[in-house]
């Protein structure tokens, strides 16, 4: 049987088609990572230290990482930095508050009703949908077989 | 009047012409190898517009104002606007071309728009019931980022395959007449459809449709491709124009690298415009052709090319529902009286 005309075009295509340097981005990833989840860390320390309760900080450590990413989205420099950040800044929550910050400027135009509030979730939808279904699954679990 | 030659190019006994044309592009085309032939670049990609849809139609309304102001005609002279671009229900050519009051026929052709139009408005002038047939496209990077891939602001890293949307408008008014420029032959391609699903490598999609259209053009003129000072493709992109020159080489037994250039090659310095690929969109081979290539033809620095208008017929839904993205190429002649 003679080969899928198709399939030996596939081979063709990754053959000449240039890979994303993957090496470069891991070590982008891991450097910028770290380095957001240092600062992270720095946080928790200065709030605890000015008295907050350590589950009160860490939540305050969230807000923070959130509030900060919408303003560097908002001024148009956090796409340039996660250009390079790759992983390393869209794993980390300020990958989530992008993504729904970005959806709702661009949306802006369609109105606040049907534009920014509607299209808002288009790119975090997924992460909040299948969050909280898993968080249910592993709460189930947890309730009937761990407790 | 025209007749076929072969089994799919169409000939004209008398030729249309290529009477002028305009191209007009945003910021970043203008910081391009090319900036010097367009007739504007924007500073401001948003061309001081509510949205980006607005913006792209701008675009539009100037190439083609700047078209029939160059021809040295009258909107009055105009009798057709065949235009299309990339957004839904091509909303970027219905409101450029609103105002013109001309009649108007909306055409999709992704990104080989520019070539279909010509072809179509060669077609239209040549069988005498049109004059004056203006031929325009229109892309822009805001609106197809957000039509087709992610909002502006998002933080994403892109494909090396991907290519960047060309932000501009172009425009050429084809008539009758003794002008330096004719269209003595067009073609228009098939579907083509090789099983591209990456909706990020749009030039491995198009290469087998041009490779064909190429193939089957040359067959039914007889014409070998050292023929053409030019065998001009739109938007392959590094990617696509590496497969195209192999799928010459191994499918059709033609070897086109002496002659072949990619205006998706031609737009931006790949490097260090980060445009990866090179670019893409209606755009990208409607102001390559409108500025660079008919200027280089007028002043008879190419004597006979062939552009191979080259689009990717992809629907984001229907790639989510796991179908394949098909590519057309349509190819219009142009050559120095």
């Amino acid at each position: 049987m003679t080969e899928n005309p198709n399939a030996a075009y596939q081979k063709k295509v990754e053959a000449l088609s240039p890979k994303s340097p993957l090496l470069k981005n891991c070590i982008w990833a891991f450097l910028c990572g770290g380095a957001l989840c240092l600062f992270a860390e720095l946080l928790f320390t200065a709030y605890t230290g000015w008295g907050a309760a350590e589950k009160e900080a860490r939540t305050c450590v969230s807000i923070t990482i959130v509030a900060l990413t919408a303003l560097f989205t908002a001024l148009g420099v956090y796409d340039k930095a996660a250009k390079h950040a790759g992983a390393g800044f869209a794993v980390p929550i300020s990958g989530f508050a992008n993504s729904v910050v970005s959806a709702a400027m661009e949306y802006s135009t369609e109105g606040r009703i049907l534009g920014t509030a509607v299209k808002m979730f288009t790119l975090a939808g997924p992460v909040i949908v299948y969050g909280c279904s898993f968080a249910m699954i592993y709460g189930l679990i947890y309730y009937f077989f761990l407790m | 009047m025209a007749s076929k030659i072969g089994k799919n190019v169409v000939s004209f006994a008398q030729p249309p012409c290529v009477i002028a044309s305009a191209a007009v592009t945003g910021k970043t085309e203008g910081e391009g190898p090319l900036a010097r032939e367009f007739d504007a670049c924007y500073p401001d990609d948003g061309l001081g517009k509510a949205n980006w849809n607005e913006a792209e139609a701008e675009l539009l309304f100037q190439a083609v104002t700047r078209a029939i102001e160059k021809g040295r005609l009258y909107r009055s002279d105009i009798d057709l606007i065949v235009a299309g671009d990339l957004l839904n229900q091509c909303t970027a050519s219905t409101f450029g071309a609103k105002d013109f009051g001309v009649p108007f026929a909306g055409i999709f052709g992704a990104c080989s728009t520019m070539a279909y139009a010509m072809a179509l408005a060669a077609l239209l002038v040549d069988g005498k019931g049109f004059d004056n047939v203006v031929a325009a496209t229109s892309s822009h990077f805001c609106s197809a980022e957000k039509q087709f891939r992610f909002p502006l602001e998002y933080g994403g890293q892109r494909a090396q395959t991907a290519q960047r949307t060309v932000t501009g408008g172009a425009a050429c008014v084809i008539g009758r007449g003794y002008e330096d420029i004719i269209i003595p032959r067009a073609m228009f391609g098939k579907i083509t459809d090789y099983g591209i699903k990456d909706a990020a490598n749009m030039g491995a999609a198009m290469a087998p449709a041009a490779a064909r259209s190429i193939a089957e053009y040359l067959e039914d003129t007889g014409a070998e491709p050292e023929d053409f000072d030019m065998i001009l493709t739109g938007d392959l992109g590094s990617t696509g124009t590496a497969l195209l020159h192999e799928l010459a080489v191994e499918q059709y037994g033609m070897d086109l690298t002496p002659v072949h250039e990619d205006c998706g090659n031609m737009i931006f310095d790949a490097r260090k415009q980060d445009a990866h690929s090179g670019g893409s969109g209606c755009a990208c081979s409607g102001v390559v052709v409108c500025s660079r290539i008919l200027r280089q033809l007028k002043e008879e620095e190419l004597r006979r090319v062939l552009f191979v208008g080259t689009g990717a017929l992809m629907s984001p839904d229907v790639v989510l529902q796991g179908k394949t993205i098909p590519g057309i190429a349509h190819a219009v002649e142009l050559v120095r009286r």
